[in-house]
């Protein structure tokens, strides 16, 4: 009896020696961002927000201003495509905040009632058409895109960035047929930067961003498409003091100025 | 363990050393197994199976397995012409910077895929080192074509190839190919009658390897190949792209992988798996 109770005791030692090694694999990946509770009124510890590719170079800057305001505080970004980001939220993915470039990638969240409150859109995109520098193919309108020939990429349709295009050229009653379907919209403007692509059909907020690696032609069928950006404040969030604090700032006069300045249209 | 009674205690001990595997190995043995074998019960489980063969009969998974396979067997191919060559090289000459080169031929074994991708488009890109010429003097373009796809399995499967037959190259006995030389071949044909009838196996199972790694590409491909239904979307690219806003399609493309993938296996069966 003593020796199978020693062996059980050794299965039970070894079995959680086994599971805490495990444990320190999956650590890992939420060691980021959970200051659980940070009960104070001042915001404080990590804010993790997950947002669209296409708020990059705004909500960094965003962050510092955010950090710099609220001493203590520090804010790690999750930029991809918004239907992945969502996919890792709605998987159980630990973060704060959730920034979307659409409206259909938020319900993703909210349909899984993993958002706090109803989100609230804080700003609109528009789409642009992206040259090389000094528009060596002389493109001028949406329709151009169409002449044969000429080396198009365009977002896949899964995409937020691919749903307004394909919504533009439904506005102007155009077929198009890319060389590829890119999985986000920065690699769609990188096939451009690269001159691989001749045009590319991205947000304006990206060909600004880009400076004078692309140059931006604008189209009247931009205005059908236009994307609304919703944030929100997610149910699960490990540090909801320091989130709220950030959608604030996101959404104050003084962020606004910020994500204007990048290109994005007033909600 | 083995209490039957009338045995005698020495007998216990030795069979239970025999047959059973220490606890200490065990249990952390089955985590591992559970760890690695878990996800696939759960794709299993979780598969649409009711709708599948729905989602297997859109023509869309139909173009994307059928790029799969043709790509990854043109890389294999291309991974044979050049590898099986550049593995003889390795195992049966000696030259300056032969280290080298093989750290270099194997490189591609660890780096990332989207690295690979992005260098060969820095490389074979329109506007690349050797793309440029490619482009202004015969008017070929390689990304987003289903060449560019082949190109970028292969640099990513070719190591696998040589690897497996430089092995075999450095098990098998040189002197075969000696004494074929003294009776009046040249090297080439000892090469062609003597070593590759000898090295025969283990380039299948290079083959059979590279082929299996072409086929899982994913990152080089969408970096240097993009995504084109039917001319560039494999079916790695079509499971990723599904997955953003139809999981039940990625769930029942990555059967069909998964389905692909136990058959390479099962055809390795002898070499590897019963290997003792």
């Amino acid at each position: 009896m003593p020796r199978s109770a020693h062996r059980t005791r050794r299965i039970l030692q070894i079995a959680g020696a086994s599971a805490a090694a495990l444990l320190t694999l999956s650590a890992c990946s939420s060691a980021t961002g959970s200051d659980k509770g940070s009960s104070s009124a001042k915001p404080s510890g990590t804010v993790t927000v997950f947002a669209a590719a296409s708020l990059e170079e705004s909500f960094k800057t965003l962050g510092k201003q955010f950090e710099k305001e609220h001493p203590g505080t520090k804010v790690t970004f999750n930029f991809g495509g918004s239907d992945t980001l969502a996919a890792s939220i709605t998987g159980g993915a630990p973060a704060d905040v959730f920034a979307a470039a659409s409206t259909k990638t938020m319900a993703i969240v909210t349909d899984k009632q993993d958002a706090a409150g109803r989100p609230a859109t804080f700003v609109r995109n528009q789409l642009e058409i992206a040259t090389p520098p000094g528009n060596p193919d002389r493109i001028s309108s949406l329709k151009d895109l169409t002449k044969p020939g000429l080396k198009v990429v365009l977002c896949d349709r899964t995409v937020p960035c691919g749903a307004a295009a394909r919504k533009a050229l439904d506005a102007g009653g155009l077929k198009l047929t890319p060389v590829s379907y890119e999985q986000d919209v920065k690699s769609a403007l990188t096939k451009v930067e690269l001159k691989e692509a001749d045009a590319a059909l991205v947000y304006r907020t990206d060909v600004r961003a880009a400076g004078d690696k692309v140059e931006g032609v604008d189209f009247p069928e931009s205005a059908e498409a236009l994307n609304d950006y919703p944030i929100a404040l997610l149910e699960n969030a490990p540090n909801p003091q320091a989130a709220k604090a950030f959608v604030a700032l996101v959404r104050s006069a003084e962020g606004q100025k910020v994500l204007s300045r990048a290109g994005f249209l007033k909600p | 363990m083995t209490d039957t009674p009338g045995s005698r205690p020495r007998r216990v001990r030795h069979r239970g050393r025999t047959r059973l595997v220490p606890i200490p190995l065990l249990v952390p043995a089955l985590v591992g197994l559970a760890f690695l074998s878990l996800p696939l019960i759960a794709l299993l489980v979780r598969a649409p199976w009711r709708s599948l063969p729905e989602q297997l009969t859109s023509a869309e998974v139909w173009e994307a397995l059928r790029l799969s396979l043709l790509c990854a067997t043109a890389a294999t191919a291309v991974s044979l012409v050049v590898g099986v060559p550049l593995a003889w090289l390795l195992a049966r000459t000696r030259f300056p910077g032969r280290g080298f080169v093989r750290a270099l031929v194997t490189l591609p074994l660890v780096l990332p895929p989207v690295v690979g991708g992005v260098a060969l488009l820095l490389a074979f890109g329109r506007g690349g080192v050797v793309g440029q010429w490619l482009d202004s003097w015969f008017g070929i373009t390689l990304p987003f074509t289903t060449t560019g796809v082949v190109l970028a399995e292969t640099f990513v499967a070719m190591p696998f190839l040589v690897i497996s037959v430089e092995g075999t190259l450095r098990a098998a006995d040189p002197r075969y190919e000696e004494a074929a030389t003294t009776l009046g071949a040249s090297r080439f044909t000892a090469f062609r009658r003597v070593t590759l009838p000898l090295i025969a196996p283990g380039i299948a199972a290079g083959a059979v390897l590279a082929w299996a790694r072409a086929l899982g590409e994913f990152g080089a491909t969408i970096t240097f190949a993009g995504n084109f239904p039917g001319r560039t979307q494999t079916m790695p690219l079509a499971v990723y792209l599904a997955l953003q806003n139809d999981p039940a399609a990625a769930i029942a493309l990555s059967l069909v992988l998964l389905a692909v993938s136990i058959a390479v296996l099962a055809a390795l069966r002898d070499r590897w798996m019963t290997a003792s």
